[in-house]
């Protein structure tokens, strides 16, 4: 079965299935009043949906919004403009009681293990949280947290010992137990693994596929890291400064890239085959794609055409929208 | 295979030692203070029961007397007994001062909270107590007992309310950042509210700056109520208070001079003990640690690497100009634990040697100790580092400072760290030149212009007069890698140089090393857990795994045929490895994780992760050569997976198929 065929059961099945999250042209500033009316926005019209069951990538490069994009989903992060749902309601501007409500089936699992549990607290008084804030008795918290603690490969005991008594691809694994302790539906991992050491990466990949498999869970996997994020990630959409850039079926995004950007960034990872990457080094090299300027895009333009090999006048004058380029949206004039 | 972990063996923190109190213990002033203040408590409270005299009984042949049988501190002008007075009223002064501190520390420390949580009420209560804080606290009060009357306690929680404001200033940043932890996000997520936050995750991580605060501020209680007293605004005439009786006794500073030490000690001492708490209380735990080695654990250093030099075998053939030979390099903590054991390595002039490895395998540890800045208490315990010809391990402080940044530099992973906030990066570029190559000023600046356009650097001049918070991460590495080659270095030691980058800027980087390697014939040791920046950039490398080499050679030949298991594991783990067409369902892992230098096994230290092996692996393992090309591998069976071409087998069942297996062979 060629992934073609894949991606177009995917599509049908999509067109049945309402969409776990939709993001709509999601617009997030920072500050207040008057200051965030001027400031660049941080978002800036960010557009797509994860179906149930589905991963979604979310790459770019730090500060291209990304982590922003996690947090105004999981209500961390005020929201300038659009709107976001979930599983049909909108959620956009839920407050913590709303949220509550939500029945823990919007999680997250978020970049630093270190910093990502209270060291202050035992594991299980971490764990759990979640349930204790929904009512749960305490015996059984305890007794839910033993079993996602064994479910995540940690032994039983571990409830009673505190974060600093772990390793880091340990603690990581706790946050996956800590999101998945009450059923999520879809679960937010900003740079879940980025942290992590290559063994222990590949553990908690391995584990946030099994669970996925195990549950029919739908991530939104942001991360800096393309090779990452296709190993886990159905489609892929690509940031730069706040704007999609590029999004479509991971496959097609990573192996045959349509953005300057996307082509850029594709490039730049490099791979641990020694003749291989001097090849890509070269390609990379030909792309002609310049060192990113301090200075931000003139604001009616492409962001990304101060370092674009193929700017024309158009580019810094009109923004490009997305449109249909195969399988993928390409925001480019030129693609 | 089901990934069981045993977490780290580490004594389990008692509730003791979480709040702070071994510190008061350990330190004897906190000790003194804290046994100073209970005996005080206690005798006042158990007064009526053993003072040998009521507060108002008089004894009129005793006025104005010294320390006598019947009047241990003497008596006062009305011949009361300053002892039995002392101690009367010290239970209520302490008292008392309690309530400001309980005021003060709770509103302040309530408001910061609350401040910390949201945006607007941080603008309202911080307009607030900026307010109070330019409010004159003296002549409040005095309006407060002009209103009133001496009502102490009220008097003492006004107090408090207005010290509030200065304590809300103190938590204010710590609650902030309490606020911003990633723990706070993941309980805001679970639907935890602000005011559940407040008190489970961020009350907690102010405890220490509390306790801390409520020493001082009871302190200053004390002072104050006594300065009260002291101009009359004390308790009621015949009850005794210590600033009454400090006043009365400076009254009789001439006649009877005593009359003022027994009142006055008394209140030096509590409020000398408050303070002493306080100070032991808020001493930092890591406060002492210093990130350099002290003098004198440099020349013991010094003396015990030439010792360790003096005892290996002489170098054989001196080596080229610009050559670095690492021979049996061992390094370790003083008096114990080995972190680093047996490391030999060459690197030529002009090419780059890639040290690679999980975090915890001693990469950046064999990477330091090539400059001698290894951290405080870590030192070179055997072996040698030979450049151009002269042994590393065993110089002196003062022949490292002449190579350091001359011969060899150092880039480090977070280039912020090399830059000073406070300069502009013109004035620390020009000013390392100026000392490396004793140029004079103008010549530095031209030098300083063409080190950053050498470095890809397109608008140098405004570069130069940017400070280092103007400019992004890749920028700032540039930066740091133009500081580095300041000094014209033969061999840069660069510790994970791009780890902290974008990919994007990490193959500029990458590049911008390849160039400057090629036009200056340069060397490089980069310290890296990224195989693909190996791939890209590295001519040789040493893979690392529990302090010791267990492969080495050319990167072409270890990369495209690893012989080591470790190495074998770390490719078939990497994603980087695979395109979307041919990513497998599941990446390979390594069970359980590196070990502690404390628990690295006589045999093969990889061995209890490994998926080969066998009885042959719990003997010590040499590095010998493998074979291929001129590489090395520490292996017993490595000739034996070459001959069968077995690789590192990803697990093919998910860890939840497992369990169910297990489950049901258990039922």
């Amino acid at each position: 079965m060629s992934i073609d065929t894949v991606e177009l059961e995917d599509a049908e099945a999509a067109l049945s299935a309402p969409a776990m999250l939709e993001v709509k042209d999601l617009v997030v500033r920072y500050g207040h009043g008057r200051k965030a009316a001027s400031a660049p926005a941080a978002v800036d019209g960010v557009n797509f949906t994860i179906r149930p069951g589905e991963t979604v990538g979310l790459v770019g490069e730090s500060g291209s919004g990304k982590s922003t994009i996690g947090k105004a989903i999981l209500g961390l992060q005020k929201v300038s403009g659009g709107s976001v749902s979930f599983q049909g309601s909108d959620i956009t501007h839920a407050n913590s009681s709303r949220r509550q409500e939500l029945g823990g089936e919007l999680r997250a699992v978020f970049q630093d293990p270190n910093s990502s549990l209270n060291p202050r607290k035992t594991i299980g008084a971490s764990l759990a949280e979640p349930l204790r804030v929904r009512g749960v008795a305490a015996a059984e918290a305890r007794s839910r947290a033993e079993d996602m603690l064994e479910r995540v490969g940690l032994p039983r005991e571990a409830v009673d010992r505190y974060p600093s008594q772990f390793s880091g691809g340990q603690r990581q694994r706790i946050s996956v137990a800590r999101a998945l302790i009450c059923e999520p539906k879809l679960v937010v991992c900003d740079e879940a693994v980025s942290a992590l050491d290559l063994s222990t990466q590949a553990q908690v990949l391995n584990l946030l596929a099994d669970l996925r498999d195990e549950r029919g869970l739908s991530y939104l996997f942001i991360a800096h890291d393309i090779s990452v994020v296709q190993f886990l990630a159905q489609r892929v959409v690509v940031l730069y400064r706040g704007q999609i850039m590029e999004t479509g079926p991971a496959a097609a995004v990573t192996e045959s890239p349509k953005h300057p950007f996307t082509q850029a960034l594709v490039a730049a990872s490099p791979v641990p085959r020694p003749a291989e990457q001097a090849e890509r080094r070269k390609l990379r090299e030909s792309l002609g794609v310049r060192t990113a300027a301090a200075v931000a895009a003139s604001a009616g333009g492409c962001p990304f055409s101060q370092r674009c090999p193929l700017a024309t006048d158009l580019c810094t004058t009109e923004r490009p929208a997305l449109r249909s380029v195969g399988q993928s949206g390409v925001a480019c004039h030129y693609a | 295979m089901i990934p069981s972990i045993t977490p780290t063996a580490t004594p389990r923190k008692t509730a003791l030692a979480k709040f702070s109190g071994h510190r008061l213990l350990t330190s004897p002033g906190g000790l003194a203070g804290a046994v100073w203040l209970a005996a005080l408590v206690a005798a006042s409270l158990t007064a009526p029961w053993w003072l040998p005299y009521k507060t108002e009984d008089q004894d009129f042949t005793a006025v104005l007397s010294g320390p006598s049988a019947a009047h241990w501190l003497g008596a006062d002008e009305l011949g009361r007994d300053l002892l039995s007075r002392i101690f009367a009223s010290a239970a209520g002064t302490l008292g008392t001062s309690l309530i400001t501190v309980i005021v003060g520390v709770g509103l302040g420390t309530i408001l910061a909270m609350t401040a910390a949580a949201s945006d607007r009420a941080e603008g309202i209560i911080s307009r607030v107590t900026e307010i109070m804080m330019s409010l004159p606290g003296t002549v409040i009060i005095l309006a407060v007992i002009g209103a009133v009357g001496t009502n102490i306690p009220l008097i003492m929680a006004i107090l408090g309310i207005l010290i509030s404001a200065g304590i809300y200033r103190v938590m204010l940043g710590q609650a902030k950042s309490l606020q911003s932890q990633l723990y706070v996000d993941a309980a805001k997520v679970d639907g935890v509210g602000t005011l559940g936050i407040s008190v489970r995750h961020v009350l907690p991580g102010l405890m220490n700056t509390v306790v801390v605060q409520s020493a001082l501020i009871f302190a200053v209680g004390m002072l104050i109520q006594a300065g009260l007293a002291f101009i009359g605004f004390g308790p009621p005439i015949p009850q005794p208070s210590w600033g009454g009786m400090i006043q009365s006794a400076s009254q009789h500073v001439y006649d009877a001079p005593w009359l003022m030490v027994p009142s006055g000690a008394v209140l030096a001492l509590t409020v000398l003990s408050a303070n002493a708490i306080g100070n032991a209380l808020g001493k930092s735990p890591n406060a002492a640690a210093s990130h350099l080695p002290s003098a004198a654990i440099r020349r013991k250093r010094a003396a015990d690497a030439a010792a360790a030099a003096a005892a290996a075998p002489a170098v054989e053939n001196a080596p080229a100009a610009g050559q670095l030979s690492v021979r049996g390099l061992s390094v370790g903590v003083d008096g114990g634990t080995p972190l680093v054991t047996d490391v030999t390595f060459d690197v030529a002039p002009g090419t780059v040697l890639g040290l690679v490895g999980e975090s915890g395998c001693g990469k950046t540890m064999t990477a330091v100790s090539l400059l001698g800045l290894l951290p405080s208490g870590v030192s070179v315990t055997g072996g040698q580092i030979l450049w151009n010809g002269k042994n590393l391990a065993s110089a002196t402080e003062k022949d490292l400072e002449g190579i350091r940044g001359r011969d060899i530099a150092l880039i480090s992973q977070e280039p912020m760290r090399a830059l000073d906030p406070m300069f502009t990066v013109g004035y620390q570029l020009t000013a390392a030149i100026r000392r490396l190559r004793k140029a004079g000023k103008a010549e530095a600046r031209a030098a300083a212009l063409s080190l950053l356009e050498k470095v890809g650097i397109v608008d140098a001049q405004r570069i130069l007069k940017s400070y280092p918070h103007q400019i992004s991460g890749g920028m700032a590495q540039r930066v740091a890698i133009a500081l580095a080659l300041s000094g014209k270095p033969r061999l840069l030691v660069a510790d994970e140089p791009t780890t902290a980058l974008d990919v994007t800027v990490q193959a500029e980087i990458l590049s911008l090393l390849r160039s400057l390697v090629k036009d200056t014939g340069m060397s490089v040791v980069m310290v890296t857990h990224d195989l693909g920046v190996v791939a890209d950039i590295c001519d040789n490398v040493a893979v690392m795994y529990a302090g010791q080499v267990v492969e080495g050679g050319r990167t072409a030949s270890i990369l495209d045929n690893p012989r080591h298991p470790y190495t074998l594991a770390l490719l078939a783990a990497d994603p980087h490895a695979n395109t979307a067409h041919d990513m497998p369902e599941r990446l390979a892992t390594i069970k359980g994780q590196v070990p502690q230098p404390k628990d690295w096994p006589a045999g093969c230290r990889f061995a209890a992760r490994c998926q080969f092996a066998g009885s042959a692996c719990a003997v010590p393992v040499p590095l010998l050569p493998s074979g291929s090309e001129d590489g090395e591998v520490r292996c017993v069976k490595a000739d034996e997976l070459a001959v069968e071409g077995l690789g590192w087998l990803a697990t093919e069942v998910p860890t939840h198929r497992v369990l169910e297996i297990v489950e049901k062979d258990m039922a």
